[in-house]
């Protein structure tokens, strides 16, 4: 073995997984992923740890690992994470605690993602649950929102000994892990129910079907209904637009509608109701997870699919290595490119698109080169269906309705990093709805540390 | 999981639920929707609240058989429950101040007016409704508009009963008449609204439609809902469903009703034959 090089993964081949909906990534199996973790030097000062937003003790799970006490190891990551096998398959790992992995200076880093989501995967075959607090303390708090930001906020507490319901508007909860990411990467029988049923659990009620701000508000959760505080994890969700001409037209759609009726409502398994327009010849716009996630979607319904991107492969959002899963899938890559226009049949239907090519500038705001049109660029790209992919924001339902709960210039809440709490006593919040639209893991974090913020501020009330 | 209290059939294509829903009936205002779905493989399909009952806790669906959603819906009966139902949902109607008004509805549009002309006669508006269906056959409501209306114009294609003619042709008459309408409150198939406001705006008398596009979540998270009003981009399901009749682009929200026409046709004819087979 060269202990410079990871124990690759296995995974589905390009040419059949590009037909099915099922996962890309295999995992490792018991021996993988002892032989990886044999590679871990168990740091002393773990660098990798100050990588990762919820502070997992790597080197010692992974030790556990590399000794094969599989349930042990779920004990340690345990102690941190409520959904490891979701991260382990959907952090931006590159860039958080392998980035960091003292193995990285000369080799390749641990691959830490990989064998987080081994533990998870193997504590769910076997059976293995967490265990369940024994005290309660009397107290109740409502926690808006069932991502990942609500479900950890919601577990911690349940841990410390609260009463804890989370109010979902959706009819399943999980939020972007059920409705956005596609079951190619994340399954969802398996691993997003399994997850959320270890919180259940841990003793969390959990109603569906209740949409804040219209079924009830926090005023009257609060002041009503008896919660002592609230959490607000409601994500980021309300799609942008262009403003291009013939954006409203059939077959434009936004990346949310089209993975929601993928994901949520299962629009590609025949005995589900929800119907979808798939195309035959689609353009994505955008470069981000979304868009790689609506992009390798539309290739498994059937479509010939364009990624279209005003920046260069370079500028990418989205994770290396799902840009790497779609090239190798057979998405084509239109990069520096814009769109103008989007042009319609006499029927109200896509048939094309109107792009621009661009090149970079100077630098922007974000430090990024500003793309700017090439002059007499303009081409035509032949499509049949679009999907908008250009970002969301968090959606003023909670807002607006809350007395006393300030937003800032880009309808994100406004809440303390450190512990969560918002302008409004009692209320805390995090996750996309304080940052906008971010990751898994961020959100995770903002919600253990909004669960302390609220035990903090109830243990002094 | 929301239990049906009552099931009435009020005509061969439109039945009314009554469905235990107690905190949707605590918030519920007339223009608001729910969301159900039928069962776990269903889709989530959006339905006006026509009534609710505060203290009961329940609130009145009623709806179209139109496809294959609504006929599985239609397959349950009372005692039955429905297994995801999710309200209110969207703004309320605007009524206040309001002195004179016109509700305008067509065919199970008027489920959705009617509400509306309720909650305006309750408040000590003067309300004009106009209702109109294909034939005899189709007619609902009628009671209840009688007693929400200070004067009712039930209008059928074919004269079968009431009037014969359009809604419009009643409108028209009204306002020629000398009414002077605060708002002309629409409620019905597109078409048909898009027909009332082309007349309205001759007249200059504002109005107001209530839009009915296909949605999925209706709480602004998928765009699927959305329209072109005064050039703008609107979600219906937060920032309606009701929207200025003049600014609103129909033949858009024509075209967009029709997306998923092919999978709908389809889906119904699978349904279909599916209940057949359980006859037997
Ligand atoms: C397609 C897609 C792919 C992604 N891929 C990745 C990836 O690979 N890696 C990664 O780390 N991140 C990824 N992300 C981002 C990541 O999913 C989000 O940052 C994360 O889910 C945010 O978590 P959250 O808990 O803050 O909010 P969400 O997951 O958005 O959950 C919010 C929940 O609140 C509910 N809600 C909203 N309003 C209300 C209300 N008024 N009342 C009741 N409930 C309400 C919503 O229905 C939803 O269920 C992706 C996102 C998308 C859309
Ligand atoms: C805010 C709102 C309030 C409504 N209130 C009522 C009501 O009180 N009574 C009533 O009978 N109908 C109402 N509708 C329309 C009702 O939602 C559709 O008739 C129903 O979804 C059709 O489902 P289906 O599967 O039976 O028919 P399908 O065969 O699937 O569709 C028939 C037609 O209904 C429309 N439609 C389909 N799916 C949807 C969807 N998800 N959302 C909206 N429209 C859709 C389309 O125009 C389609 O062509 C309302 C719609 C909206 C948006
Ligand atoms: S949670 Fe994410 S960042 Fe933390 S160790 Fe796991 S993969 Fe790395
Ligand atoms: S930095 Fe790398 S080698 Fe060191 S403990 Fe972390 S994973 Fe192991
Ligand atoms: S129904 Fe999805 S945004 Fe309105
Ligand atoms: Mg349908």
């Amino acid at each position: 073995m060269d202990v410079l090089k990871r124990i690759p993964v296995r995974e589905q081949d390009p040419e059949v997984r590009s037909h099915n909906f099922s996962e890309v990534c295999l995992g490792y199996n018991m021996e993988e992923a002892m032989e990886e973790a044999s590679r871990c030097l168990k740091c002393k000062n773990a660098k990798c740890i100050t990588g990762c937003p919820v502070s997992i003790d790597i080197p010692e799970f992974i030790k556990e690992v590399e000794a094969g006490n599989i349930e042990s190891a779920s004990k340690v990551i345990g102690q941190y994470s409520a959904l490891p096998a979701v991260c382990g398959r959907v952090c931006p790992q590159e860039s958080q605690c392998e980035e960091r992995c003292i193995r990285g200076i000369k080799g390749e880093p641990v691959s830490i993602g990989k064998l987080e989501r081994f533990v998870a995967d193997w504590s769910r075959e076997n059976h293995i649950k967490p265990e369940i607090p024994s005290v309660k303390n009397g107290k109740k708090v409502a926690v808006i929102g069932s991502g990942p930001a609500g479900l950890t906020c919601a577990g911690d507490l349940a841990k410390m000994g609260y009463e804890v319901t989370i109010f979902e508007a959706l009819h399943e909860p999980g939020g972007v892990l059920v409705y956005g990411i596609p079951e190619f990467r994340l399954p969802k029988d398996t691993v997003v129910k399994t997850e959320i049923e270890n919180v259940k659990a841990l003793g969390v009620k959990i109603e569906t079907n209740v949409v804040i701000g219209k079924s009830t508000t926090i005023d009257e959760l609060m002041e009503e209904e008896g919660f002592d505080a609230v959490f607000v994890g409601s994500g980021a969700g309300l799609p942008k637009f262009m403003g291009i001409p013939g954006e409203n037209a059939n077959g434009v759609f936004s990346a949310n509608e089209y993975l929601t009726r993928s994901n949520l409502m299962k629009a590609f398994d025949e005995s589900y109701d929800t119907p979808i327009a798939a195309g035959k010849k689609v353009a994505v716009v955008g470069g981000g997870n979304v868009a790689m996630d609506a992009a390798r979607t539309a290739l498994r319904l059937g479509a010939e699919v364009y990624i279209v991107y005003r920046r260069s492969e370079e500028e990418l959002p989205a994770r290396v290595e799902e840009v790497h899963h779609a090239k190798e899938e057979g998405i084509i890559f239109k990069l520096l490119t814009n769109p103008k226009e989007i042009l319609v049949d006499e029927n109200g239907w896509v048939k094309g698109m109107i792009c621009v090519e661009m090149e970079l500038g100077e630098p922007d705001a974000s430090g990024r080169r500003r793309p700017v049109e090439k002059s007499d660029s303009e081409f035509e790209l032949e499509v049949d269906t679009v999907i908008m992919s250009l970002g969301t924001s968090p959606n003023p339902l909670i807002s607006s309705t809350t007395r006393g709960l300030d937003i800032n210039k880009y309808r994100c809440i406004i809440a303390n990093e450190e512990n969560g709490q918002t302008t409004k006593e009692g209320v805390f919040a995090g996750g996309d709805a304080v940052t906008g639209a971010a990751t898994v893991i961020l959100a995770m974090g903002a919600g253990k540390a909004a669960a302390k913020g609220i035990d903090e501020y109830l243990k002094n009330k | 999981m929301n239990q049906i209290i009552k099931k009435q059939i009020l005509n061969p294509t439109v039945t009314l639920m009554e469905i235990d829903a107690p905190m949707i009936a605590k918030k519920a205002e007339p223009g608001q929707f729910i969301i159900l779905r039928v069962d776990e493989n269903g889709e989530r399909i959006p339905l006006t609240i026509a009534d609710y009952n505060r203290e009961k806790g329940t609130v009145t669906i009623i709806f179209q058989i139109v496809g294959a959603s609504t006929e599985a819906l239609n397959h349950l009966n009372t005692g039955d429950y429905i297994q995801d139902f999710a309200g209110p949902l969207g703004k309320a109607t605007e009524t206040e101040g309001l002195k004179k008004v016109a509700v305008v509805g067509g065919g199970v549009g008027c489920a959705i007016a009617y509400p509306v002309a309720k909650k305006l006669h309750e408040q000590g508006c003067e309300v004009h409704s106009i209702v109109g269906f294909r034939n005899k056959d189709l007619v609902i409501l009628e009671e209840e508009f009688k007693n929400a209306s200070s004067k009712l114009v039930l209008m059928t294609d074919d004269g079968s009963y009431g009037e014969k003619g359009l809604v419009t042709d009643a409108l028209k008459a009204l306002i020629e008449d000398g009414n002077q309408y605060d708002t002309v409150i629409t409620i019905g198939p597109l078409i048909m609204m898009k027909f009332v406001c082309s007349l309205t705006k001759t007249y200059g008398v504002k109005t107001i439609a209530s839009m009915n596009p296909i949605m999925i979540d209706g709480t602004g998270m998928c765009g699927g809902c959305r329209l072109s009003v005064g050039g703008k981009t609107k979600f219906a399901c937060v920032d309606g469903p009701d929207f200025e009749g003049f600014e609103i682009d129909f033949d858009e929200a024509i075209a967009r009703s029709s997306i998923y026409k092919p999978f709908e046709l389809k889906a119904h004819e699978t349904l279909c034959n599916l209940y057949k087979m359980e006859v037997k």
